[in-house]
């Protein structure tokens, strides 16, 4: 055994899948459930994983075509939506109520699955639009459509008045918004 | 004035990006349960078993 066992390195990808999986499922349990269920098929087909890949993008492309063909079957039922992706964060920035990310949260899980996904991919977790578009099977007009759409929907949700714009941009709020560190608990 | 929306529009943009962000990595940052631990050893266990067999 010379070469590294890359399921070594799975674990290493378990909290960003779970990021992914909230943000896609808005349910702490199925989102874990999807966890479980991805970490079995990428132990069990790990043969199928090119070394030298991105490893990350991998596992999410298997816990996204989870979600989706569960979706498909699941479609007649109402999703059950705990609000997991915005109630469990502990958003401390109210000083001056100018950041608003209560809202900005309840707003997101209000998207469509897709531009949700888009938005997170792209948005939050560093893939570009190629490699975005590449998990998704879609073409890269596509995400970024979808993206932009979601954005378009959040700034419409978000009542985005011109006010408001200048308001969450001013320079008080991008330096906390450019300053979260760790959040204390 | 086109202009002008273009830039409210981008910076609103990167406020969405700043903000989904800060999301996703309060919880990355969550600690991971322990059935995700127990599963990835129970599946090296299972190997080890197979692979003990042949």
């Amino acid at each position: 055994m010379s070469s590294p066992d890359p399921r070594d390195e799975l674990v290493n990808h378990l909290p960003a899948l779970r990021a992914f999986a909230l943000s896609l499922t808005r349910n702490g349990a199925t989102a874990d459930d999807m966890v479980q269920d991805t970490v079995v098929k990428a132990w069990t087909n790990i043969e199928k994983f090119e070394v030298g890949t991105n490893m990350r993008a991998w596992l999410f492309t298997i816990l996204r075509n989870t979600y989706y063909s569960s979706r498909r079957k699941a479609k007649r039922e109402v999703p059950d939506v705990d609000g997991a992706f915005t109630e469990r964060l502990s958003v401390k920035p109210e000083h001056d109520g100018k950041l608003q990310l209560a809202d900005f949260k309840d707003a997101f899980e209000q998207l469509p699955d897709e531009q949700r996904e888009a938005l997170v991919l792209v948005g939050a977790s560093g893939f570009s639009y190629e490699e975005a578009a590449d998990m998704c099977g879609v073409a890269v007009g596509t995400i970024k459509s979808r993206a932009n759409r979601g954005r378009a929907r959040l700034a419409d949700l978000l009542d985005h008045s011109d006010d408001t714009a200048m308001e969450l941009t001013d320079p008080a709020t991008m330096a906390v918004v450019a300053d979260s560190g760790p959040v204390s608990r | 004035m086109a202009q002008e929306g273009n830039q409210k529009k981008q910076r609103f943009e990167a406020l969405v990006d700043d903000n989904l962000k800060r999301l996703y990595s309060d919880l990355v940052q969550e600690e991971l349960p322990d059935r995700f631990k127990d599963l990835l050893s129970q599946l090296k266990d299972q190997d080890t078993q197979k692979s003990a067999k042949k």
